[in-house]
């Protein structure tokens, strides 16, 4: 290859977990003044080949290479001091501290050898002003929504990467305007000729912005090539190996006999998180819930789901008026729900796949009626196998496992209990395309089952895919209920712009 | 008020409450002489209590504080009565072996991934057996330099003392509170409290912050120890015993959250005199057994404890909406 081409490159590196070949010879190579995609499906290796790359984990071959000379970074303020800023899929950053103190951890301003916060109060303001961010910097930053936290540690990489700017799954909580955002700013950084790393699931986004793509598959690097001359099936079966359909909207024909009411809601709602609504819903039926990130989607699953309980209205259960106070009571009358934000309500990090699948089907049968080992295994089995979860066996801690592959277990927990009701926010974040398809299938199948779903997600495609109703929410309201042939990607984007709750009906 | 900072700030009102009442009952409460007292007898505990401030911020415990103010009482008693050493000389030596004792229980912390308490309670072990082997028997010090050092104090108007013991406790207050607040280093050490997989991602040098913290811990545990051992002029292999658990309290009731993330040097200074409070209104009853120490400062633990979770599930993450333009 010709030298002095790539300001950040791999060469052949090796990573192996225990028995398990995370990274086998994988060659990477990034140029000044690329947007480079890193694909593959959950599990492939991309945030092993990141942390390689950025110190965190040490490769056990390969080298690393900085404008042609072998480096070896010993941890990630190491590779800092090369210009390379990095958003890593799972960090959190530090909930506990003020958001300046986030951005610029590390280094910030000194003025005889103490903190000026003064000047790092005031720099973060400019910092975050290029996002549109208008928060104070000295609040703490746990304070603040998922999204303006990970805009904040996106803002923290950006400034650190004097050279190279790797984002691992950026998008993941951000809504259509943000990540525009972001997309500008990473035009206008790539422009200066910074070299940038971009992992993503949403394949739009890739072509939105990216330049080349190289694509990972089990650990083993696939192919690597200029963007322009492929199209989204190609990607698709460079990653997966082989094709899959894109289903379009499924015909969910509008059942002309509703079947049994199972729940319905009348004027529900909570003081400062959703104003009152109505809803009733259906066995055998999946409402979608469209609207734009923060405009109570996911306030109504959790006044549902009694996580914040209702403060008005009522809600009966097969006829019969109930209350839900708290998420035990949800869980007694059947209710599942899987919330959005995985990492931090869902997993039980030191615990086993296994377990993890288990823990909610465990707690609804009494700790008298223990699973053995084997049934156990049966149950974890066999959801393991339809989700396709990637882990070198069912007993490994759950933490090892990949975003995605986490992610999937957590919607196995839920789906092992077998619920009459089963919530689901945003089940398809930080999924391949492939186990993406397989989710879409599996809620139909429950569906036609009879279970009752309420399914929250940004993906327009994928809720008309599967939802016989849709409701969208805008300000924290529910404005509009679609049915039947309004239940289409231009109408929901029509009544969450809309001003007034005229169009749809 | 920043949620974190409402601990603090009850510790204070709870104490200045408490001082007043205790005030009416025994005016003879409110005078420079027990104030200047105050920070003479508590001067010991409130140096070491420091150290336990940047050590449970970080996320961790350090057990072995106790026993490091005894050895160290031990070991400079020994050099200079049995050995000859001019004190300055003891203390420095006194100080490196606390370094390298530090360091070491931190490295062992970092790179065997072991808890912290069990690293510090083999430490405490390791240092009370240590002193113990030097000798078994109360080692007095009679030198020229400490009864000089005695007689360093600020007369204050009132019949008050402010001996030198107890400026140096401020002083390493101060210089603690600068650490914490004001420096990268301090930073670190919160990072590590809050989050230590996201502090290594995020490029804070966690090996090095790791043993500078219990550096740092045995460090000013041993200068507690010289404190200690100026204030008894003898060292004794069993002193100081129990210490950090009353430093563990104080740290506690001035508002740091034992879980780590979130606290404040000065909010341990507080901590301390409160319990030094309880302690003198004690002896001026003169009735109550000294166990009512001990209960007192176990009600205001619990009471502190929930206090904390109170404040902190109340205003859990995420509860505001986000603010953006
Ligand atoms: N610390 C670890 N110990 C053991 N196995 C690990 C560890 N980290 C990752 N793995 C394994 O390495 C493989 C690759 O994981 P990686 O996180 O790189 O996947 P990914 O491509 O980023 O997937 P996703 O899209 O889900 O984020 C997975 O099978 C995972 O279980
Ligand atoms: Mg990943």
């Amino acid at each position: 290859m010709a030298d002095g081409q790539y300001v950040l490159e791999a060469r052949s590196v090796m990573k192996i977990f225990g028995n398990h070949v995370a990274l086998d010879k994988v060659d990477f190579g990034l140029r000044a003044g690329e947007v480079h995609a890193l694909l593959g499906e959950n599990g492939a290796g991309k945030s092993t080949l990141i942390k390689i790359l950025t110190g965190a984990y040490q490769p056990d071959g390969g080298s690393i290479h900085v404008d042609d000379a072998a480096v070896s970074l010993d941890n990630p303020l190491h590779a800092q001091t090369f210009g390379i800023g990095t958003v890593y899929q799972e960090v959190n950053l530090l909930p506990n501290r003020s958001v300046a103190e986030n951005l610029f951890l590390g280094h910030q301003p000194l003025r005889f050898g103490f903190v000026n916060f003064r000047k790092m109060e005031a720099d973060a303001r400019t910092l975050l002003a290029n996002y549109d961010l208008h928060i104070d910097p000295a609040s703490e930053l746990g304070m603040h929504s998922v999204a303006v936290q990970q805009i904040v540690a996106i803002a923290r990489a950006v400034q650190l990467s004097g050279k190279v700017l790797i984002l691992d799954e950026p998008t993941a909580s951000l809504d259509r305007n943000e990540v525009e955002r972001l997309f500008e700013v990473v035009r206008g950084l790539k422009a200066r000729g910074l070299a940038i790393i971009f992992i993503t699931h949403f394949l739009d986004q890739v072509f939105a912005i990216s330049d080349r793509v190289t694509v990972l598959r089990n650990g083993r690097l696939i192919d690597t090539r200029p963007l322009d001359a492929l199209s989204r099936t190609d990607v698709v079966r460079l990653m997966l190996g082989k094709d899959i359909a894109f289903s379009g909207a499924t015909d969910v024909e509008p059942s002309e006999t509703p079947d049994e009411v199972l729940l319905e809601f009348k004027g529900f709602g909570r003081k400062r998180s959703v104003a009152p609504f109505d809803l009733t819903i259906h066995k055998g039926e999946v409402v979608g819930v469209a609207g734009l990130l923060g405009s109570g989607r996911t306030e109504v699953a959790r006044i549902m789901f009694g996580a914040d309980p209702a403060d008005q209205g009522t809600v009966s259960i097969n006829g019969k008026p109930t209350a839900i106070r708290r998420t035990t009571d949800a869980i007694k009358h059947g209710f599942g729900f899987c919330p959005e934000d995985r990492k931090a309500e869902g997993i039980l990090g030191d615990l086993s796949v296994r377990e993890n699948i288990v823990i909610a089907l465990q707690g609804k049968l009494g700790w008298f009626k223990a699973l053995n080992r084997d049934e156990q295994l049966e149950i974890a089995g066999k959801f393991g196998e339809a989700m396709d979860i990637r882990a070198a066996s069912l007993d490994m801690p759950v933490k090892l496992l990949s975003g995605g592959n986490q992610q999937k277990v957590i919607l196995s927990r839920w789906l092992a209990t077998d619920p009459a009701f089963l919530i689901l926010d945003e089940p398809t974040r930080g999924i391949d395309v492939g186990a993406h398809a397989e989710i879409v299938r599996t809620i139909n199948r429950l569906r036609d089952e009879g279970m009752a779903m309420l399914v929250i997600s940004s993906e327009l495609d994928e809720v008309v895919a599967y939802s016989s109703r849709i409701v969208v929410m805008r300000d924290r309201e529910m404005v509009a209920e679609l049915r039947g042939k309004n239940i289409n990607p231009g109408v929901i984007v029509q009544a969450i712009a809309n001003h007034s709750d005229e169009a749809v009906a | 008020m920043k949620r974190s900072l409402r601990p603090l700030a009850a510790t204070a009102v709870i104490f200045l409450i408490a001082y007043a009442l205790s005030v009416a009952q025994f005016p003879g409460m409110l005078s420079t002489r027990v104030l200047g007292n105050f920070l003479t007898d508590n001067a010991f505990l409130g140096i070491a209590a420091v150290g336990m401030t940047f050590v449970i911020i970080s996320g961790g415990i350090d057990l072995s504080v106790g026993a490091v103010i005894g050895f160290t009482g031990v070991l400079v008693a020994v050099l200079i009565s049995w050995l000859g050493f001019h004190p300055l000389a003891a203390f420095a030596i006194a100080l490196g072996v606390a370094a390298l004792f530090g360091a070491a229980m931190g490295l062992t912390i970092h790179y065997l991934q072991v808890p912290s308490f069990i690293v510090t309670l083999a430490g405490m072990f390791l240092a009370r057996g240590g002193a113990s082997v030097i000798t078994q028997d109360s080692v007095p010090i009679n030198h020229e330099f400490y009864r000089t050092v005695s007689e360093l104090i600020i007369r204050l108007p009132g019949g008050g003392r402010l001996s030198s013991i107890g400026l140096l406790m401020v002083a390493v207050f101060l210089l603690g509170a600068l650490l914490a607040h004001r420096t990268r280093f301090g930073s670190y050490v919160y990072a590590l409290g809050g989050n230590p997989v996201s502090a290594l991602l995020m490029g804070v040098p966690v090996a090095r912050t790791t043993v500078q913290i219990y550096m740092l811990s045995s460090v000013l545990a041993a200068l507690a120890g010289i404190v200690f051992s100026l204030y008894t002029s003898a060292g004794y292999p069993l002193a100081a015993v129990g210490v950090e658990l009353d430093a563990i309290s104080a740290v506690v009731i001035g508002g740091t959250l034992l879980t780590g993330g979130y606290g404040f040097v000065l909010g341990t200074f507080v901590g301390v005199m409160l319990l030094g409070l309880v302690q003198t209104y004690i002896i001026f009853d003169g009735t109550l057994s000294s166990w009512w120490t001990k209960i007192v400062i176990g009600v205001l633990l619990f009471l502190f404890i929930v206090l904390q979770r109170i404040i902190f599930a109340a205003s859990a993450p995420g509860e505001e909406s986000p603010e953006k333009s």
